[in-house]
């Protein structure tokens, strides 16, 4: 193998932690692994964070293309390939920062069996980073599937009363849609004798320089990859089974189905889709910028008539994704760069509200929106960090909300005037549910007795809570730190798109 | 003729057909007593046997053919690289579907010293049919396999389900053999031999074409393979467990093995008639299998509908024809019989009181009871659904690879519609396993079964995850690539 395997360790370092983890399980039984797992997935989260910035560290974001690549051959075309550009060094990061908050809330609100959810999140985790390193279709799509088995694990066994329902829909519309990818994937390493990712993105024959894909032939293989990344997204009318599985999983599952799972799809268009299949991309534009449109105000409107509150912040995500995809297929600099920030912000932000949902859950037990009102009363601290994240849900400027939307409506603006109007309708009616959902959860009288002795954020939540909000808004008062990284990523698409 | 070459080239079959032999004999001195002894025996057997034929097999020996008559001037029988492989494959499974048995035997009251010797001569006729350069020579050898295991689904005597599974077996499957001879008859009148070369020699007629139809009939009954699966899922339900792992490793692996080789190698020219009749059967077979399991409780009727489906994934390979179909096969095959003979491990290992159990309420909170098996299970399961980073998913990978090639599309979306449905019966096993609370406590897993299930799992992922390359040498090595 050559390369300087920084971002081998940091893919399989939380795989390490897990074995680490079952080792205990197998020799000292369930009792010791639960309370071993706490100190040991914490400490393989921190230590991967802590590689996984020593790699941005050594990444040089003034180089175009891929950095820091390990590579060893595997098997007839397809190799261990694994490298990093801007995009994908910064979800990577997101991925790894998350992870450590995830697995402190898990600690607290996960009761039974302990030691085999640390397994399947680490697990889970090594799989996500494997999917932004892979510079191999079929690497790409063995963490790409592969991080369903953990997902669905979190969900049945961990999540709510619906769980099987959830669980099942999750894995079985994801897969349909992978499985299409996996017939494209077979056709493209078929016709170029390789899956490696630089070569199908250059589009031309390896040994006889002839043109990959011709434009007819385009359109099928993108179609194949759009079943999966839509879904993945997920786009309207496919993302159904993201309000199942979000208000199902566990709060931290939610977190990372949120924050992570669905920047695959916003990422696989970024890195496959578009420049592997650029007269497609083009012809495929307006039914993008149309299903875009329909996700950011359909989705707005549901969220709007949501009495759970976990749903409500689920639509709300199908809404902010269709930004992304707005941004993508707006092909120009501002499109698609404020599309990569905005799935960065996404996260964050995303993420964070699924964490306060997870804080009143893990007291009352009900997500039900009726349940609650005038926790301002007793819980001041939480109430204050819950506005800051709604608001930056809404787009405040300020927050790092407002730089990802505002950027994807100019970049949109650019390409089609009517798709940037219809998206800022739903820039309107995201402040109509967010703050309508914050106004009969958190302002109003307490009525309902059994609030009344709700205590507010503990000081883990705080932490948690306060990182993520000091992360929103260094993200939205230098949004140059993004950018900066991305630019080179964004250059390179539109380059290889010829825009 | 030279007596001992033609023995050292059928060396695996030699062992077996001396060690049958003389097994015969010592249990009829020794009777029951010994059975375990005989078992031991039968296994360390079957071992050699395979290694024998893998011996072959890395040396590289050609294709060797031997004992003519003017009806098969080529030679009854033939020794080639792909035949070695799957013999090799075999046997091996064949050991260690027995030496995995040895508990279940005894608590079912079923140790008798007939049960290694039958699969000793079970396995016999599945590589005497591999091996066959002849259609005479692989009728007889699909009956040795057919007869022995139409005694060992019956095998436990004061079972109704064991004696309703064997009868039904029996009928059927002399239906198929019925078939197979009328097919080969017709193959003979129309190309004027019976030997694989002179059929390949002949020009396609509509009497070949015919006799081909029912030919490939009798064979996909063999195969299990849809129209013609209907007996599997009884079969599989009534007969003892033991033999169910048998049948689904060692015999299935021969099986698809026979009907591609006896495709390629005797019916090659004459692709054209028979390329859509296997594409139809992989299509129905996938979906069958997949929409078939769906509403099943009893796990042996699951993994029998899993069997039908899976056997429809490698036929895509058979479809796609021999030059880029034939190593996909094998490498589907062989993990398909890998992750399998673990699988049944697991249904082994479910007895409560001394009875097998087999329901899949049976393994609820099987994480709790036994997280190994369980574990092992899940890493199997989701091989033969063919997700990665399992290695089943290289074997999918393989046969979509040679069906795209090949230009049979539809046939690889049929098959990623029955992978998301057969998912569905797949997940509930997991379910079952790892999300519901825990029934009654099961009795202690047999340090065999145990062994098979982890050795299987660790194979399957990560070691040939990993290391697929060195599969897919193999499997190109036998197949001439």
């Amino acid at each position: 193998m050559t390369g300087p395997m920084i971002l081998t360790l940091t893919t399989f370092l939380p795989l390490a932690g897990a074995l680490l983890i079952m080792a205990v399980r197998i020799v000292g039984g369930s009792n010791l692994a639960s309370s071993a797992s706490k100190g040991i997935s914490l400490l393989t989260s921190l230590a991967t964070l802590g590689v996984s910035l020593l790699a941005l560290s050594q990444f040089d974001q003034n180089v175009a293309g891929y950095q820091l690549v390990d590579y060893a051959p595997w098997f007839g075309g397809s190799s261990y390939k694994l490298g990093v550009d801007g995009m994908a060094i910064a979800l990577v990061v997101l991925t790894t920062a998350l992870m450590p908050l995830c697995i402190l809330q898990s600690m607290k609100s996960i009761e039974d069996r302990l030691g085999e959810y640390m397994v399947a999140f680490l697990i889970l985790e090594a799989l996500m980073i494997g999917v932004f390193c892979a510079l191999d279709l079929v690497l790409f799509y063995v963490f790409f599937e592969g991080g369903l088995i953990p997902m669905f694990l979190i969900i049945g066994v961990w999540g709510g009363k619906n769980r099987l329902y959830a669980a099942f829909k999750f894995f079985l519309y994801t897969l349909l849609g992978s499985l299409l990818l996996l017939a494209a994937l077979v056709y493209m390493s078929i016709v170029a004798g390789t899956t490696d990712v630089v070569v199908l993105q250059e589009g031309l024959h390896p040994e006889t320089g002839a043109l990959l894909f011709p434009p007819e032939v385009q359109t099928w293989l993108w179609l194949a990859f759009f079943a999966s990344f839509a879904v993945k997204l997920p786009m309207w009318p496919v993302h159904t089974w993201l309000p199942d599985a979000h208000v199902e999983a566990p709060t931290a599952g939610s977190v990372v189905l949120a924050a992570v799972l669905l920047k695959m799809g916003g990422y696989g268009f970024l890195r496959f889709s578009l420049p592997m299949f650029p007269e497609a991309s083009l012809l495929f534009q307006p039914m993008m910028f149309t299903l875009s449109v329909i996700a950011i105000v359909y989705a707005s409107l549901v969220a709007f008539r949501q009495t759970d509150i976990k749903k409500l912040v689920a639509y709300s995500s199908v809404a902010h994704m269709g930004f992304v995809t707005l941004g993508i297929f707006s092909f120009n600099e501002a499109g698609i760069q404020g599309a990569i920030f905005q799935m960065i912000s996404h996260g964050v932000i995303s993420g964070a509200l699924f964490f306060c949902v997870g804080v009143i859950y893990d007291r009352m037990h009900t997500r039900e929106i009726a349940f609650y009102g005038g926790l301002v009363h007793r819980m001041p601290v939480y109430a204050a960090l819950f506005m800051l994240f709604s608001m930056a849900n809404v787009g405040l400027p300020g927050t790092s909300g407002f730089v990802g939307e505002i950027l994807t409506m100019v970049g949109g603006f650019q390409a089609s005037t009517w798709a940037a109007a219809g998206a800022a309708l739903g820039v309107i009616f995201s402040a109509v549910y967010m703050l309508t959902l914050y106004r009969r959860t958190v302002f109003g009288e307490m009525t309902n007795e059994k609030l009344f002795d709700i205590r507010d954020v503990t000081g883990l939540e705080f932490v948690i809570l306060g990182l993520l909000a000091i992360s929103t808004l260094g993200l939205g008062v230098f949004p140059g730190l993004v950018f900066g990284l991305t630019e080179g990523s964004t250059n390179e698409v539109l380059r290889m798109i010829g825009q | 003729m030279n007596f001992l070459a033609d023995i050292t080239n059928a060396l695996p079959e030699t062992i077996l057909v001396g060690f049958g032999l003389s097994g015969l004999l010592l249990g009829a001195m020794g009777g029951d007593r010994i059975s375990g002894l005989l078992r031991l025996l039968a296994s360390i057997a079957l071992l050699a046997a395979s290694a024998a034929a893998f011996t072959q097999f890395t040396r590289g020996e050609a294709i060797v053919a031997f004992a003519s008559t003017p009806l098969a001037p080529e030679g009854l029988y033939r020794v080639t690289m792909f035949t070695l492989f799957a013999k090799g494959v075999t046997y091996a499974l064949a050991a260690l579907a027995l030496f995995m048995s040895g508990g279940f035997l005894k608590t079912a009251q079923m140790e008798r010293y007939e049960y290694p010797l039958l699969i000793t001569f079970a396995s016999l006729g599945a590589g005497m049919m591999l091996s066959a350069n002849d259609l005479m020579t692989l009728y007889v050898g699909i009956e040795t396999l057919s007869l022995s295991s139409y005694v060992l689904a019956a095998f436990r005597r004061d079972s109704l389900k064991s004696a309703e599974a064997g009868l039904k077996y029996f009928v059927l499957g002399a239906l198929a053999s019925g078939l197979l001879l009328y097919g080969s008859a017709l193959v003979y009148g129309f190309s004027g031999g019976t030997g694989y070369a002179v059929i390949a020699a002949a020009p396609t007629s509509v009497g070949l074409t015919f006799g081909l139809v029912f030919l490939i009939c009798g064979l996909a009954f063999k195969a299990s393979a849809a129209p013609f699966h209907i007996w599997t899922p009884d079969v599989y339900e009534g007969a003892p467990s033991s033999v169910v792992a048998f049948f689904s490793t060692a015999p299935k692996i021969a099986a698809v093995g026979l009907l591609a080789h006896v495709m390629f190698t005797a019916f090659g020219p004459h692709q054209q008639s028979w390329q859509q009749i296997i594409a139809i059967i992989a299509a129905l077979s996938m979906l069958i299998g997949a929409f078939g399991a769906l509403l099943q409780n009893s796990i042996k009727r699951i993994l029998a509908y899993s069997s039908i489906s899976n056997v429809g994934f490698a036929l895509i390979g058979i479809a796609a024809g021999e030059d880029l179909g034939a190593s996909a096969v094998l490498v589907y095959m062989t993990l398909y019989v890998v992750a399998t003979l673990g699988m049944f491990g697991g249904v082994l290992a479910l007895r409560r009181g001394g009875k097998a159990i087999d329901q899949v309420s049976d393994l609820n909170g099987l994480v709790k009871s036994k997280p190994g098996i369980a574990l092992g299970l899940l890493i199997l399961i989701f091989s033969v659904a063919g997700i990665p980073p399992a290695a089943g998913f290289w074997g999918k990978l393989q046969v979509f690879t040679a069906g795209i090639e090949s230009g049979m599309l539809w046939l690889v979306l049929v098959g990623a519609v029955a992978s998301v449905v057969s998912l569905g019966y797949y997940l509930r096993l997991i379910w079952a396993m790892f999300m519901k609370p825990a029934g009654e406590a099961l009795d202690r897993t047999d340090p065999s079964v145990a062994a098979t299930v982890a050795v299987s799992a660790v194979i399957v992922f990560p070691v040939l995850t990993i290391a697929i390359q060195f599969l897919l040498e193999i499997a190109a090595r036998a197949t001439g690539g």
